[in-house]
């Protein structure tokens, strides 16, 4: 038994598995948090696009040497920005759009890692998530947008939900649905930004939906959803960066298995009721 | 405006969507306890009338003038949400409630309000309950609630009907009925002539432009009714309320060996219900 414990306590020893696991903690409330809107709005494809675009910045900065947090910060903005005129001005649809525009970004980084070499740890984790290269200011980072998102959906609570259910009847409500919509857009790419170390480009949007969809099939209420999925998340991501660590598997996907394996626990354990909740969501 | 002016004017609106009008050269006044109902065939523009009074859109051409602070309770087609939304009656309610609270959480004193628009709407009992379990007359209760927590001058409402049963549309004609009758302005769309626009007292025949307007029995006639949908219609009388069929339609002789149909009809209420329904004073 101590033996076991040991095994198990032994990782805490390392600053840098508890910074991985800080970090994967309120990555994963975070995630659960915003992507509990992704979720009810369908949008859980551009959560996705987003994560792939913000990665062709990763490139772009790694390459040029200035901080990852501001090049792919700017490169996923500016991504969100076109997504979003060229979507608007109906040049093409919104799908192609994302589709075309993120996955060219996300074709430029690998582009650019392949023609300079720079393939390697930072390449790596940036795909899939790594606990090693996790330092102090990213934890920083997700401590201060988890706190920044968490601050506008209490402040926007209301807003960011009518705009949510009936976009239509909120515009004529007295809530400004396309300022509530970018107000929402700009904290996914956050989240996206300072969520990507750890979790890894390619396995985000799981992190986005999965809490959410398990949290959906356990309430009919909104506030429930969103504490729930929150909670779902940072307790996925914590066990996933255990697990990872003890199973030498890359953080994304040990955190985004976990969640799996609980979706489908909560999936048999809530019968029809939980079927029926999660069959109607869009994700 | 001021004094007795209409809550809103529209002269010579016009608007399109970038190819044909959809709307073009429309004067209309709503005044204060108006009941009325715009109705038209589909296409005619009636769904992006009431988007311009309720200030969704903005006219392409012409001028919409709105009475001072005037305030508008805007109710969508049901179909127009997801009703598997994770919400109850009374969430959904609360998310149209005014003011500027920062707090996420309502005050006691709107869920005061909420309540007592619950009571008055007959949704007293279903304040818990998830809005996938209502029927689809308490949805539309839902959705009229939604609009009067803001205390509106004015209430638009797009289709309440649209693909309900006939119960249902008792129900709303009968709620709608006692909100004009409790001092509220209402403006609604319907394509349910029989059944909807010939129990209100005021109608608007829309077709891309205004074609008549004044009482059913002003407006349903068989004129107004050919200009606005393009196909002849008669109008029977039905203990002093009109009642919309189809004309008989009569096809040329056929030559030698064809079939003759003669003086075929098809009437557009197959159900005897509708003619039972309440007029609205």
């Amino acid at each position: 038994m101590d033996a076991f414990i040991e095994a198990f306590m032994g990782p805490f020893a390392y600053g840098f598995f508890r910074n991985g696991l800080l970090v994967a903690t309120i990555s994963g409330a975070l995630c659960g948090m915003v992507g509990t809107y992704v979720v009810l709005r369908g949008m859980s494809y551009i959560g996705h696009g987003l994560s792939h675009a913000i990665f062709g910045g990763f490139a772009v900065s790694s390459l040029v040497g200035i901080p990852y947090l501001i090049g792919a910060g700017l490169w996923g903005l500016g991504s969100a920005l076109v997504i979003s005129q060229v979507s608007r001005r109906r040049i093409i649809g919104a799908d192609a759009a994302i589709g075309v525009i993120t996955t060219s970004s996300f074709a430029l980084g690998l582009a650019l890692f392949a023609l300079f070499g720079q393939r390697g740890r930072g390449f790596e984790a940036a795909l899939f998530g790594s606990i090693l290269g996790v330092q102090l200011s990213d934890v920083v980072a997700v401590v201060v947008v988890g706190l920044l998102a968490g601050g506008v959906i209490l402040v926007r609570y209301r807003e960011l939900l009518f705009a949510t259910f009936d976009p239509e009847v909120a515009d004529v409500s007295g809530v400004s649905v396309p300022r509530t919509d970018a107000l929402l857009m700009l904290v996914l790419s956050l989240s996206i930004l300072v969520t990507m170390r750890v979790l890894g480009v390619t396995l985000i949007a799981a992190t986005l939906v999965i809490p959410a969809v398990i949290a959906r099939m356990l309430t009919d209420k909104f506030h429930r959803m969103l504490l729930l999925a929150t909670l779902i998340g940072a307790g996925t991501g914590a066990v996933g960066m255990v697990a990872s660590y003890h199973a030498d598997v890359q953080s994304g996907p040990s955190i985004v298995l976990v969640g799996g394996v609980l979706f489908t626990i909560v999936y048999a354990v809530t019968g029809q009721t939980g079927r029926r909740r999660v069959a109607a969501a869009h994700v | 405006m001021s004094g007795d002016a209409p809550l809103l004017r529209l002269t010579d609106v016009g608007h399109s969507y970038g190819g044909a009008p959809v709307l073009s050269h429309v004067d209309l006044d709503v005044t204060r306890g108006q009941f009325t109902g715009i109705v038209g065939p589909s296409g005619s523009g009636k769904t992006t009338l009431l988007k311009l009074l309720v200030g969704m859109l903005r006219p392409s051409a012409g001028r919409i003038e709105r009475g001072p602070d005037l305030r508008v309770g805007y109710v969508p087609q049901v179909e127009s949400v997801d009703w598997h939304f994770p919400a109850t009656v009374q969430q959904v309610i609360l998310m149209a409630r005014p003011g500027r609270r920062l707090a996420p959480w309502a005050s006691p004193a709107e869920r005061r309000r909420v309540e007592a628009v619950l009571e008055r709407l007959g949704l007293g009992g279903l304040a818990e309950r998830h809005i996938r379990e209502l029927s689809g007359g308490q949805q539309q209760r839902v959705f009229v609630a939604r609009a009067l927590v803001r205390d509106p001058d004015l209430l638009l409402l797009d289709e309440p009907t649209s693909g309900v049963d006939v119960r249902t549309r008792h129900e709303v004609l009968h709620l709608l009925g006692e909100l004009h009758d409790a001092g509220h302005t209402i403006v609604l769309t319907t394509h349910d002539l029989n059944g909807m626009a010939a129990h209100l007292p005021h109608l608007v025949c829309l077709n891309t432009t205004v074609i008549g307007s004044g009482t059913p029995r002003e407006v349903l006639t068989p004129t107004v009714l050919e200009a606005t949908y393009g196909a002849p219609l008669e109008v029977l009388d039905h203990g002093g309320m009109p009642v919309v069929v189809d004309a008989p339609h009569r096809s040329e002789p056929a030559a030698a060996g064809g079939a003759v149909m003669d003086d075929l009809r098809v009437t557009t209420t197959a159900d005897p219900d509708d003619l039972a329904l309440p007029t609205v004073p």
